[in-house]
């Protein structure tokens, strides 16, 4: 297995001609639990896309275990990611466990049906993430946190080395996202995962998290001393709110300079 | 063979409106789904310039009609995914610009007779042996390439970015669905029409969800509602000797709005 699960190089990334990420170089070794931070617009969902593939950057070059991104999906076992907005329709005829089961699909392959196999491992990471009981259930009648909890039970059925998290926290209450902080950093050691997850949640996020890369349009990320006040503040261009203590570890961050 | 040969207009309308119908159920879930609704309307009514190409060129307006229809509902999809145009945008352009070369092609062709008339509400007494094995090759074909992908369908209309992530080949498989929409409601022409088909395509489907809560409940109540109504309103439209489109669109809406209440009640309780 390769040392480096995500290596982007030189990476830019344009929208309408603006530039959204520029000249981005970012490595993450296997077994890392990384979190991106960043005020709105800064480019952190981009980044996840171009890592994922959705997006073809511009310039630059952007490999995942060695591979190209649009290569890798086609084995659709490594990566498993939590879109930022899963549900887009609430009324949409499914059972939590279809969903779930949805996680299978890229193993499955085209064209055949999940076995029984697929499906108690669906189960299996229902439980796992603590709502097995839900399974029957229509995915628009649960909760919001429970909702999560089954993206995030979907995303491991794919049986990833890397998962991807887009904003999983944003809209629950702040019990629901210390649960989802808790349940993400159980599974990452269970699991032996590779994490990348984008939050807003500058506290959540620093108290689990091995790796912090902080982002504004303009970066360049590189390994820096731990991060202070200073290195968030040029990266949010504001005042950020501490909600922790103690240092943490991170890499960071030119300031961007307009 | 020999027993389409034999048949009354009355069975084959029957037979040629249940297929029809059976079709337009299953493909209106994902259309309700995918929230398609207006690209039903728009390809449909881009239909009519096919249809009215093919009175110019003398050729069978079927196939012009087909190969319009499939043209304007990959261009649709094309604009969205490559300019900054959004889908319903483009669809209203598309649409209105199909229609406009349909009236051209016509006044081209100094054919203003009754099978344009045909085209545009449907004619379904008036079916014949051959638009019935083209209507049973078509619902052959995409009940089969449905049914086969199923599974990424479903993927896709629920998530489409996981479903690519996962390696589902999502452009293919929506240009795929477009053509298979552009050749249902081709085929469904001779049961309602045009200008009605879009119907077909959407209210079986939102009839289905109001229904279940379950998408193999709602494919199959969507297909029953939309055999129903297609029975129902030709039975009906012989008995009253009222258009036979309009009266399966009719009942089709009745049914519909009597399930908006079923919700209600259940919320209710």
């Amino acid at each position: 297995m390769p040392e480096v699960a995500v290596d982007l190089r030189d990476v830019w990334v344009f929208y309408n001609g603006l530039p959204a990420l520029e000249e981005v170089n970012l490595e993450i070794q296997t077994g890392k639990y990384v979190g991106v931070l960043g005020p709105n617009g800064a480019g952190k969902s981009t980044l996840l896309k171009v890592i994922l593939g959705l997006l073809v950057p511009a310039r630059g070059q952007v490999r995942v275990y060695g591979e190209i991104p649009q290569k890798l999906r086609h084995r659709g076992e490594v990566v498993g990611y939590l879109p930022q907005r899963p549900l887009n329709n609430p009324h949409f005829p499914v059972s939590v466990l279809d969903v779930v089961l949805m996680g299978r699909y890229g193993r499955v392959g085209l064209v055949r049906r999940p076995s029984l196999r697929d499906r108690e491992i669906a189960l299996m990471n229902l439980e796992r993430v603590g709502i097995p009981h839900l399974a029957g259930r229509t995915i628009g009648e649960v909760s919001g946190g429970e909702q999560q909890r089954v993206f995030i039970a979907r995303a491991l059925c794919v049986e990833p080395r890397l998962l991807v998290l887009d904003e999983p926290t944003v809209s629950l209450d702040a019990c629901a996202q210390d649960e989802v902080f808790e349940m993400v950093n159980r599974l990452k050691d269970e699991l032996q995962l590779t994490v990348l997850m984008v939050s807003h949640d500058i506290g959540g996020v620093a108290r689990h998290v091995d790796d912090i890369v902080c982002i504004n349009r303009r970066i360049h990320v590189h390994q820096a001393p731990p991060i202070g006040r200073l290195g968030l503040e040029s990266a949010f261009g504001c005042s950020v709110e501490y909600l922790f203590h103690g240092e943490i570890p991170h890499r960071v961050v030119k300031v961007h300079d307009d | 063979m020999t027993e389409l040969l034999s048949m009354g207009f009355l069975q084959r309308a029957l037979l040629a409106g249940i297929m029809v119908s059976l079709l337009c159920g299953v493909l209106s879930v994902f259309v309700i789904l995918r929230r398609m609704a207006f690209i039903g309307v728009g390809v449909s009514h881009s239909a009519f310039g096919g249809v009215a190409l093919g009175f110019l060129l003398a050729v069978d307006p079927l196939w012009t009609g087909i190969g319009f229809a499939v043209l304007v509902a990959l261009a649709i999809e094309w604009v969205q995914t490559h300019s900054r145009v959004e889908e319903d945008t483009a669809i209203g352009i598309f649409f209105a610009a199909s229609m406009a070369l349909g009236l051209v092609f016509l006044h081209l062709s100094r054919t203003y007779n009754v099978d344009v008339f045909g085209f545009l509400f449907g004619n379904i007494l008036a079916i014949g042996q051959k638009q019935l094995v083209e209507i049973l090759v078509v619902a052959t074909v995409v009940l089969a390439v449905t049914l086969a992908f199923y599974k990424e369908l479903v993927f896709l209309s629920f998530d489409e970015e996981m479903a690519w992530v996962s390696g589902v080949p999502v452009r293919a498989l929506r240009y795929l669905f477009l053509v298979m929409l552009a050749l249902v409601i081709i085929t469904s022409i001779y049961l309602v029409g045009i200008i009605l088909v879009a119907a077909l395509l959407v209210i079986p489907g939102a009839t289905a969800q109001n229904l279940t809560g379950h998408i193999r409940g709602m494919i199959i109540t969507s297909a029953g509602v939309a055999v129903g109504g297609a029975v129902g309103g030709i039975s009906l439209s012989c008995l009253l000797d009222f258009p036979t489109g309009a009266t399966i669109v009719l009942l089709l809406s009745l049914v519909y709005l009597a399930t908006i209440m079923v919700p209600r009640l259940h919320s209710h309780k």
